[in-house]
């Protein structure tokens, strides 16, 4: 009885640390309400929009390749702006990655410890 | 002030000017960079008086300053996990500039430090040189892995990869942009409806009657703008936040 409460604490102490446990619904989410999603998926598609269209200018005007890089920049500052909605109305897949990579971090001899 | 010559001047509010005279003009002291000043100092004096007393049964100051740190603490521990108390000041440092800057903006005659992109954008490139750096503290060049997800066809490559960058470094501008759009569309309308009430009370007889919409729409929107203070510095801690977590827990 005694240990199985050990194990269940150093479990729920793993996870924590590791932020598995994502937090109860309310406290520490992002405001949900229809014009906060609308205007926050319409602020990450103008700035990953802006971000590509700054890169292919400044690259064009560096290497003179006007105007193909920012053809080429426009149109994944484009695929990076839906990417970034996409993320937003997808879970956060946080119960995934522990599994994916099985004690990554142990092996880097922890978070602390690789520096 | 905002009439002249019956004309809608909304945007005049954001301009810069010297401020404390002639030291002022010499560096370059804005009334942003006082109100930033001022900013930080009621940050210092909030934290100082809640730690000061440390009473058992706090006074409202007190219990002013705990409410705020414990705010940050349980969302920053929610995040980012156990392993995030250590940037918990950062993240901390960040909410009550953001906060005072909005709050600050909404009183007479003051300034919106936080409605300057510039500000914004400063605020938004630390915490994403911070989070970058952390993470690769952390992870070393496991990091780069975080811009092609593991599974994916290698012949996606040239794709993905710049699709990645271009999504990471998006974070920093959507950061700043959020906050600042946010603050300079809430200062412009109430400017724009303070100005409705001023022409249309001059209007004679029925002026003062018709001038009243316009000022309950400005009641109102007051309210407003106080949440909206309020929301976005709680928005860009909690974002800096969650960018904490993917840098921590890397995916």
């Amino acid at each position: 009885m005694d240990k199985r409460n050990g194990f269940d604490e150093r479990l729920r102490q793993a996870r924590a640390r590791e932020g598995l446990d994502r937090a109860p619904k309310g406290r520490g989410d992002l405001p949900q309400g229809p014009w906060g999603i609308g205007l926050r998926a319409g602020v990450e598609v103008v700035s990953a929009l802006g971000v590509g269209i700054g890169i292919g200018f400044v690259l064009d005007r560096w290497l003179g390749t006007w105007p193909w890089l920012f053809l080429v920049f426009f149109v994944l500052g484009s695929v990076a702006g839906v990417l970034n909605v996409y993320r937003l109305f997808a879970p956060r897949p946080a119960g995934v990655q522990g599994r994916d990579r099985p004690g990554r971090d142990m092996t880097d001899g922890g978070p602390d410890g690789g520096r | 002030m905002a009439v002249e010559g019956k004309t809608i001047d909304a945007l005049s509010q954001f301009e810069l000017s010297p401020v404390l005279g002639i030291f002022g003009h010499a560096v370059s002291f804005s009334q942003s960079n006082l109100f930033m000043v001022v900013a930080v100092a009621l940050t210092w004096f909030l934290m100082k008086a809640t730690a000061d007393r440390g009473a058992m049964v706090p006074g409202r100051l007190q219990a002013l300053g705990e409410s705020a740190y414990e705010f940050i603490q349980g969302m920053v521990r929610d995040q980012v996990g156990d392993e995030g108390k250590k940037y918990f000041p950062f993240v901390f440092s960040i909410f009550m500039f953001v906060l005072f800057g909005n709050l600050l903006g909404m009183l007479p005659y003051a300034f919106t430090f936080t409605s300057h992109i510039v500000v914004t954008l400063t605020l938004a490139a630390v915490v994403w040189v911070s989070v970058t750096v952390i993470a690769l503290q952390r992870h070393g060049t496991h990091f780069f892995s975080y811009f092609f997800p593991e599974g994916a066809p290698t012949w996606l490559a040239p794709i993905i990869i710049p699709v990645e960058i271009i999504s990471y470094l998006s974070r920093m501008v959507s950061l700043s942009v959020r906050l600042f759009a946010n603050m300079v569309a809430g200062h412009v309308m109430l400017k724009v409806f303070a100005t409705f009430v001023v022409l249309l009370g001059g209007l004679g007889a029925v002026g003062p009657f018709v001038a009243a919409m316009p000022l309950a729409v400005n009641v109102a929107l007051v309210g407003f703008e106080f949440l909206v203070a309020f929301l976005q510095a709680y928005v860009f801690a909690i974002l800096t936040s969650i960018y904490l977590h993917d840098a921590v827990h890397l995916h």
